[in-house]
């Protein structure tokens, strides 16, 4: 007497990207907080200070936002027309920004009215910072120039006009206070030393420079600019060392976790891309609603806080482990560890007779039911809400069992409105998935064939049928599409004349087709 | 083409244990079922079989324990005797020779000195009418009696066995055949005959399948080929009979029997099912489920401790009257078609094939015993007529038996077709195969070919689809798979003009790969996935494909569908040579370089083997059996045979078996292997009052060696001083695993005892 065989449950091989440690530190960030500000957020620039209140640039107005509020602590409006690259000082104490109006503006952030301005550049300002002595500013403009001010005398230091076209970035050292660094719309990032005349190294990144990042160390440089995010190496002269292309459309900004092993960058093309500082592939990614045009990380990395084109200002605040025993309440009592343990630390001595009680098979609900050829409740245990949801292919098993015993009509049969819109709701939600569409798709056929007498007597049932119907032609458009596209590609293999090449491309293709589906579904999201 | 009289075709093993049903001595100690031409005498507790009562030159076909003399049973067998035995020594007593074809045997209590059997009907031209006769056995002495005292009892009635059932106290006998139930009294000799109506309105079939009838009252139990059980009284009359129908089984009652006391009823079908019906209460019944596979016969010992069943899937299983299973008999499992290959597996050395649906049998064909199912579709097997089962249709082994792969399909209808793939990993530490990973459709259609290279290293699996295809699975280690180790996965995906591949065959080393579309043969390098030549001998399609081994390794031999054997060199790329013969198997022995092909001629198969480099045929013999051979393989010998001459070289490291149309297992064997085998049974010296058991080999073993080193000892009296190592008492005591000992306290006697220096020795 065999015992019974419980159901076997088949397990898929998961699909898309793999869960690893990244995507797992990433994803545990809460939901966004939007905040909506006049125009489009060009500049995100964290207080070094606790708490970490953070500046946002934005059309003519600079906002300062504490860590979790989501109504600004402060802001500065005294711009006439768009401000651009407000910038702490190292102490927390200042706030720089350029503006449109080729002016620098320099704000002290407990007060309101800028405490100086510098005048001297002829067209817009678009990027400021301090440099790293505190008392100096440097600037970059659009008249092609970028300049060092004294904070105090409000005193033009220096002035390089080595650019040949707007400098709209840039960066000063952290350690050393007479070097910083500017990129430019004339393709090349520029490295100045304020000791000296002329620049000291010139990088040619190939596309409009659109932010540079200097790493902690200061030996490598990241710029920013068309599609390339390009690293370089400084202590090397300046040979590139790395470059990537990950987005498809400019790149518009970057910045560093706080650990320095990853880097963000964010893009038009609405994507963030997290790339680890090692090996520089991509190990996660973010998708926003609209082009991004600003990203900044607060220290430690507890917010993630996007600006857009849209003026939308996305924060993700990191989930906390304390934050989820605060929602629980306080935890019910439960029964003391020696509840569980007892009678059972006995430990038997030597001359002991041990009498072994059998070892009880526990099967699942479904399977009791399987076991005594009781199909329509079977049927009905894995069509509850917990399992049809959480573990459609459990449901699935449970079905496609029911078919191998040639029991399935009889278990679909003989359900009332209810029973049936449950059934109806399960297939629309999974008869187009491909791992369940063969067996789903003769459960449709079934139903159908069953239910066609009552069909017109339940507006609920109607409606569902109906929806089922356009759910199935959408996926055979769908499906349609796809050969169109495998076609196309079939042609383009085929043109390549290369053997070799098409005998690794055939392999690849068959290794595809091991998994058919799952790539076709693929193939959907990239279409 | 000398015919050879030496080697002979052997029937071997395997053969089916449940052709009727078997019989359980008085004792309960010994089960007696017959296997073939012979009687198999099993030990119900241990399994073990205890002799084999040989002698008959056909089918036995029937089985009673003698009611004279407990200790003794007779049989009869479709060569015309009644033979009677000592089971217990395993000694044939008498025979009689009736002279006609014996499908039944019965033996009623009420009747000494006659057995009653069913015969054909001689008078009838059809052969298809048969009686029930009783044979009045002649009590002269002598080994070889003729039996001629017929005295015919009922006409008509059916050769199945269990359709005919003597009733209380003998004094009646029932019979049922198609639709009419016939019940012949002793006493009156007057026959009653009860038709039923073929079927009614409710869709009934009422034709008997089996008949039990009560030990200790006027009751006859029929059942039927609906489900229906029927219990008859009152049948001493013509019209007031009346009867009472149960029905649990939902298609027809295979066997039917009555506890010896008359207070259950077993009965048993298709579902696989043990019911026990309650005599008198109605329709009360306990269950024994799922016992595997549909229920053929059922018998009870005489004293009602032990019921028995025997399945279709060849297996007998005793279990107590408290339904505890206590032993199962298991015989090579045989069904109407076997899908897979005959396989070796290179470590047990067993035979491995489809056996229960689904599972795989591990048969050893040195003892003739299965050692383990394992069970390919993991799946509950519902037991009812007409399912589509989900059946294992390939399997292949590595040539290490590291790595099984097995293909499992399910075909509903031409559209709907399950295929799994699936690879077992051997584990050491639990001396079995678990699964590695299972591959869903692995081909869009059926897999025809399947196939492991040889290569040591990297083993590389390789099958061939209805789809167009051949694909190449190898393992590999998956780093993203966390804690999964490593699984199969495709490497590669061939196909040739869109041909439909029909077979592969790796060479030897593993370096090349051959696989036949259609009249083409294609020879691949698995290591680059290059085309490296093609073979094609139109017209005719590629049916049997495989490299030569050893010396002849530069050589691939391939059988076409239009009566050729190809022969081609690998190493000139040319045809070596051809020859009409039509091929429908083509087996290599791999640890020679021989090859043996069975080829089709009129009716019978003939078999040749050869050497690929030479077309000239080491032996050949015409009509191996009738009827096409299904599947071949060669088995390694246990130890290379000695003193073949040049006919049987062939034979000398590995044995051929192979699968007739009927599903009959045989063997070729060479007469001084015969003898020898005859010599080694000699020497056996049976002791048989007690069954073999760990304990009777212990003790009895050891008992007889203390009498012998008292007798010993007796005589010498210089004995010498034995060390305690080295006594027979000791050595078992270390040697025998520590939960077959007996009590401590029964040792202890023993072992201050052997320690002791007898007095004679000192002296």
């Amino acid at each position: 007497m065999a015992s019974y065989k419980a159901t076997r449950i088949p397990s898929f091989p998961r699909l898309g990207e793999k869960v690893t440690q990244d995507t797992l530190y990433w994803r545990n960030y809460k939901t966004p907080v939007q905040i909506k500000e006049f125009g489009a957020v060009t500049k995100i620039d964290f207080s070094p200070l606790s708490p970490h209140n953070y500046a946002v640039t934005a059309s003519t107005r600079i906002h300062i936002y504490g860590p979790y509020s989501q109504e600004p602590v402060k802001s500065f409006t005294r711009f006439k027309d768009t401000a651009y690259s407000g910038t702490f000082r190292s102490d927390g104490q200042l706030l720089v920004a350029g503006s449109e109006e080729a002016l620098i503006r320099l704000f002290d952030v407990s007060g309101r009215v800028a405490l100086r301005e510098y005048t001297g550049h002829s067209k817009a300002v678009h990027f400021t910072d301090f440099s790293a002595d505190r008392f100096h500013i440097l600037s970059g403009s659009d008249d092609y120039t970028c300049r060092l001010w004294d904070i105090p005398s409000s005193a033009e230091v220096s002035r390089y006009s080595e650019h040949t076209d707007y400098v709209r970035c840039g960066t000063p050292s952290r350690l050393n206070p007479d070097v910083f660094i500017t990129g430019s719309y004339d393709h090349t990032v520029k490295v100045f030393d304020s000791r000296k005349e002329r620049s000291v190294m010139t990088m040619d990144h190939g596309q409009p420079v659109e932010s540079v990042l200097l790493f902690p160390s200061e030996g490598l440089l990241v710029s920013a600019g068309g599609r390339y995010v390009k690293v370089w190496d400084m202590l090397k002269g300046g040979q590139v060392l790395v470059s990537l292309k990950n987005h498809h459309k400019t790149v518009t900004c970057l910045c560093m976790s706080s650990t320095g092993q990853r880097l963000l960058s964010g893009s038009l093309d609405r994507h963030v891309k997290v790339y680890s500082t090692t090996t520089y592939k991509v190990v996660h990614n973010f998708d926003y609603a609209a082009s991004i045009l600003s990203i900044a990380l607060a220290p430690n990395d507890d917010s993630i806080i996007a600006g857009m084109t849209n003026g939308v200002l996305s924060v993700k605040h990191k989930k906390h482990p304390e934050d989820r025993k605060m929602v629980g309440g306080t935890s019910r009592h439960r029964p003391a560890y020696r509840v569980f343990v007892k009678g059972k630390n006995y430990m038997p001595k030597q001359d002991d007779f041990l009498v072994r009680k059998r070892e009880k098979a526990h099967l699942k609900q479904y399977d009791k039911e399987l076991k005594r050829f009781q199909v329509s409740k079977a049927l009905d245990s894995v069509l509850k809400p917990h399992v049809r949801l959480k573990t459609p292919e459990v449901t699935v098993a449970v079905i496609q069992e029911l078919n191998r015993r040639g029991t399935l009509k009889n278990a679909l049969a003989g359900r009332d409105e209810k029973g049936l819109s449950i059934l109806l709701s399960f297939l629309i939600r999974n008869v187009v998935d491909s791992r369940f569409a063969p067996i789903l798709l003769t459960v449709a056929e079934m139903v159908l064939d069953i239910y066609m007498k009552v069909v017109g007597q339940s507006a609920v049932v109607d409606k569902q049928i109906l929806k089922l119907q356009e759910l199935v032609e959408k996926e055979i458009d769908y499906q349609q599409e796809l050969m169109e596209v495998l076609g196309m590609m079939d042609t383009l293999f085929a043109t390549m004349t290369a053997k070799k090449e098409a005998a690794a491309l055939q392999s690849r293709a068959a290794n595809g087709l091991v998994e058919v589906r799952g790539g076709q579904d693929q193939m959907v999201k990239a279409t | 083409m000398v015919a050879s009289a030496e080697v002979r075709v052997a029937r071997c093993g395997g053969s089916r244990i449940n052709f009727i049903e078997p019989i359980i001595t008085l004792d309960s100690r010994f089960l007696l079922c017959a296997s073939g031409d012979a009687v198999h005498v099993y030990s119900t507790s241990t399994e073990e079989r205890v002799h084999v009562l040989q002698g008959h030159v056909d089918l036995v076909t029937g089985l009673r324990l003698n009611s004279s003399n407990h200790l003794q049973v007779y049989s009869c067998s479709l060569d015309g005797t009644v033979k009677l035995w000592d089971f217990t020594d395993g000694i044939l007593i008498k025979t009689y020779i009736v002279g006609h074809k014996i499908f039944s045997l019965y033996v009623s209590k009420f009747h000494e000195g006659t057995v009653f059997i069913i015969l054909p009907m001689e008078s009838s031209a059809n052969t298809e009418a048969f009686q029930l006769v009783a044979l009045h056995l002649p009590k002269t002495t002598g080994p070889e009696v003729e039996a001629r005292d017929i005295l015919s009892v009922l006409r008509d009635v059916s050769p199945i066995p269990k359709a005919t059932s003597f009733g209380r106290g003998g004094e009646f006998v029932a019979s049922a055949s198609g639709l009419q139930l016939s019940v012949y009294f002793f006493r009156k000799q007057k026959t009653y005959r009860f038709s039923l109506k073929a079927n009614d309105k409710k869709g009934a079939r009422n034709r008997f399948t089996c008949v039990a009838s009560h030990p200790n009252d006027d009751c006859i139990a029929t059942g039927h080929e609906d489900g229906k059980i029927r219990l008859w009284r009152n049948f001493s009359q013509k019209k007031e009979y009346t009867y009472s129908t149960e029905h649990w089984h939902h298609s027809a009652v295979n066997a039917l029997h009555f506890t010896p006391e008359g207070t259950e009823l077993l009965s048993g079908g298709v579902e696989s099912v043990l019911v026990l019906w309650r005599y008198g209460a109605g329709s009360k019944k306990d269950f024994v489920p799922r016992l595997g596979s549909a229920i053929e016969h059922i018998s009870v010992s005489p004293d009602g401790s032990l019921y028995c069943t025997s399945h279709k899937d060849n297996k007998i299983v005793v279990m107590k009257s408290s339904r505890d299973i206590s032993a199962i008999i298991q015989g090579l499992v045989k069904g109407e078609t076997i899908r897979t290959d005959l396989l070796i597996d290179p470590r047990t050395k067993a035979l491995v094939c489809n056996g229960k649906p689904g599972h795989l049998q591990f048969f050893s064909l040195r003892h003739d015993k299965q050692l383990y199912n394992l069970d390919i579709v993991q799946q509950e097997y519902i037991h009812e007529a007409g399912l589509h089962q989900c059946e294992v249709t390939k399997a292949a082994i590595d040539a290490q038996g590291s790595w099984l792969a097995t293909v499992e399909e399910r075909q509903e209808n031409p559209e709907e077709l399950d295929i799994i793939l699936k690879l077992w990993a051997y584990d050491e530490s639990t001396q079995s195969f678990h699964l590695n990973t299972s591959i869903s459709m692995a081909h869009e259609g059926q897999i025809s070919a399947m196939c492991f290279s040889g290569d040591a290293e990297a083993t590389m699996l390789v099958t061939t689809g209805r789809d167009g295809h051949f694909k190449a699975w190898l393992l590999a280690d998956h780093p993203d798979a966390q804690g999964e180790g490593a699984s199969w996965s495709c490497d590669y995906v061939g196909s040739y003009h869109r041909r439909e591949p029909t077979r592969c065959c790796f060479s030897a080393d593993g370096s090349l790969l051959a696989v036949g579309f259609g009249e083409v043969v294609t020879v691949w390098s698995p290591s680059t996935w290059e085309l490296l030549v093609t073979f094609s001998q139109p017209p005719g399609d590629i049916r049997d494909l495989c490299f030569g081994r050893l010396s002849c390794s530069k050589y691939l031999l391939g059988t076409t569908t239009k009566n050729l054997l190809c022969c081609w060199n690998l190493l000139t790329c040319s045809l070596e040579w051809s020859s009409t013969v039509d091929v429908i198997l083509l087996q290599p022995d791999p640890l020679s370089e021989n090859m043996a092909a069975f080829s089709r001629a009129s009716g019978s198969t003939d078999l040749f083997v050869f050497k690929p480099s030479e077309p000239r045929p080491l032996f050949s013999q015409k009509a191996v059996c009738s009827g096409t051979v299904r599947r071949a393989v060669f088995a390694p010998r246990e130890e290379v045979l000695e003193g073949c001459d040049e006919s049987t070289q062939w034979l000398s490291c590995s044995r051929l078996y192979f699968l007739t149309e009927h599903m009959e297992l045989m063997t070729f064997s060479t007469k001084s292997e015969e003898d020898q085998i005859i010599a080694s049974s000699k020497q056996l010296v049976i002791d048989d009052s007690v069954a073999v058991t760990p304990f009777y080999l212990l003790l009895g073993k050891h008992r007889k060696s203390q009498r012998e080193t008292q007798d010993s000892v007796s005589s010498h009296t210089a004995a010498r001083i034995q060390l305690p190592q080295g006594s027979p008492a000791i050595r078992e005591l270390l040697h025998t695993p520590a939960h077959v000992l007996p009590s401590a306290s029964f040792l202890c006697n023993m072992f201050v005892n052997s320690l002791l220096i007898s007095k004679s020795g000192v002296r």
